[in-house]
């Protein structure tokens, strides 16, 4: 099947990419640019661990085509620490040990990432809604809400 | 679970969509959120030979205001339709469906549009459309011609869109202040496509008796359901729970629902009274307000 050159802006750099129409934002982020921390959990848009910011807004990274991204900016969990230090949120979900195997986490910081800045005071209950989006087969709700409270209550 | 090879068009312009269509024919699907088709590709439930994105097209994403009517361009997403303040204020029924789209990731992708086309019998936005009465925008090659809800969902996810056809906006009645307005919805857990969801407006006139009420079933059958004769009928009673839980009954009595294996039809059939009486007490509680 035929390829097409596309350029993919992933956190502030540009990545030349040659891949098939269908490879997914998923496979082109981990093989392509060599990205791996956005996981790869259902691939049909339930488990949230693939969740990644298109032009700062929340997106399943595997319900979206690589292609359709030209022009837009992209960011990854590779991001999100700044000069080795970890975000509000990254650092509490490491004190209330809101994490067990971690595979769901990055989706989650992605999520909260964009949903901390449209409602920075979130109750708990909207918390646990917007964290319905993202499974954890660790089954840890209990502290990653803990986690996103202590940001907020910050 | 990764999609099948396809053809790959992101035209900038509407008329550039459509020619794209007329060409694929009934190979071609259009791609905007990608929410339901993209899982569905994925899964290899469908194989479309060519997406044509839309998300490049400019001018889909609006939400305006008319005299009497509001109108919704195709490509606007959940999240925008459910904290419009326009919306909120016009047509609160249909920004209290949004919120409950999926989850707050899909509903950022998410477009109405899309959601009509698609229509799952379950889903937010074609139960809200038909119980508002609204009118759906399509464009064809060299036509656009506007199609009425209660005529649009034909079955299953099928619609009485041509393959050639984008739709293009989707225009609802502005709610009376007299009016109140209300969307519930069941699922086993938060973000599920409804096993059954209720939307229903109430107008009471000044003297407490009901002056028009719409009442729509979702989840239920293939296809949503207005239930508009039975609830004609209560026309001229007094507004009060009585009158709902009547309503209610009536309605788990019209309702025939689908039977599947994890959800059997009986079960349907209780929620439908349950919620029904819910929805209409909370609509009409937000007509008093």
């Amino acid at each position: 099947m035929d390829t097409v050159d596309f350029e993919l802006s992933v956190n502030g750099e540009r990545h030349a990419v040659r891949a098939e129409p269908r490879k997914l934002l998923t496979d082109v982020l981990r093989e392509d640019c060599r990205l791996t921390g956005t996981h790869v959990g259902c691939e049909h848009g339930v488990c949230g661990a693939c969740t990644v910011l298109v032009d700062g807004r929340p997106a399943r990274a595997c319900l979206l085509y690589a292609v359709q991204m030209r022009g837009h900016e992209i960011t990854t969990i590779e991001a999100i620490a700044k000069d080795g230090v970890l975000s509000p949120l990254q650092q509490a979900l490491h004190e209330v040990h809101g994490l067990q195997c971690g595979f769901c986490t990055a989706g989650i910081v992605m999520t909260f990432e964009a949903y901390l800045k449209e409602n920075p005071r979130p109750t708990e209950e909207e918390i646990r809604d917007v964290l319905s989006g993202n499974l954890c087969r660790c089954t840890g709700y209990q502290n990653i809400v803990e986690a996103v409270l202590k940001v907020v209550h910050a | 679970m990764k999609p099948a090879p396809f053809r790959y068009h992101s035209p900038g312009t509407l008329d550039e969509a459509l020619a794209l269509l007329a060409e694929h024919g009934a190979g071609a699907k259009v791609l905007a959120g990608g929410q339901s088709l993209g899982p569905m590709m994925n899964m290899r439930l469908a194989q479309p030979d060519a997406l044509v994105d839309i998300n490049a097209i400019a001018g889909l994403d609006y939400v305006r205001e008319h005299e009497k009517t509001i109108e919704i361009g195709a490509l606007t997403r959940h999240h925008a339709i459910a904290t419009s303040p326009l919306v909120r204020a016009a047509c609160p029924l249909l920004a209290e469906a949004a919120r409950q789209i999926g989850h707050y990731a899909i509903r950022q992708r998410g477009t109405i549009g899309g959601s009509l086309a698609h229509a799952d019998p379950a889903a937010q936005f074609p139960l809200a459309c038909a119980t508002l009465g609204a009118e759906i925008t399509a464009a064809g090659a060299g036509r656009t011609r506007t199609i009425a809800a209660s005529e649009f969902f034909l079955s299953l996810m099928s619609t009485a869109l041509e393959p050639e056809e984008i739709i293009v906006s989707v225009t609802l009645p502005k709610a009376p202040t007299s009016e109140g307005q209300a969307y519930v919805q069941f699922s086993r857990r938060r973000g599920d496509f409804a096993i059954v969801a209720l939307a229903a407006t109430v107008r009471p006139d000044a003297g407490g008796h009901i002056d028009q009420v719409r009442l729509g079933v979702g989840g239920a059958t293939d296809r949503p359901m207005v239930l508009a004769e039975l609830a004609d009928c209560t026309r001229g009673e007094k507004a009060d729970s009585g009158w709902a839980a009547r309503l209610a009954k009536a309605a788990y009595d019209a309702v025939a629902p689908i039977d599947t294996p994890r959800v059997p039809a009986e079960f349907r059939r209780e929620l439908v009274h349950v919620l029904t009486r819910r929805v209409l007490v909370t609509a009409l509680e937000r007509a008093r307000r």
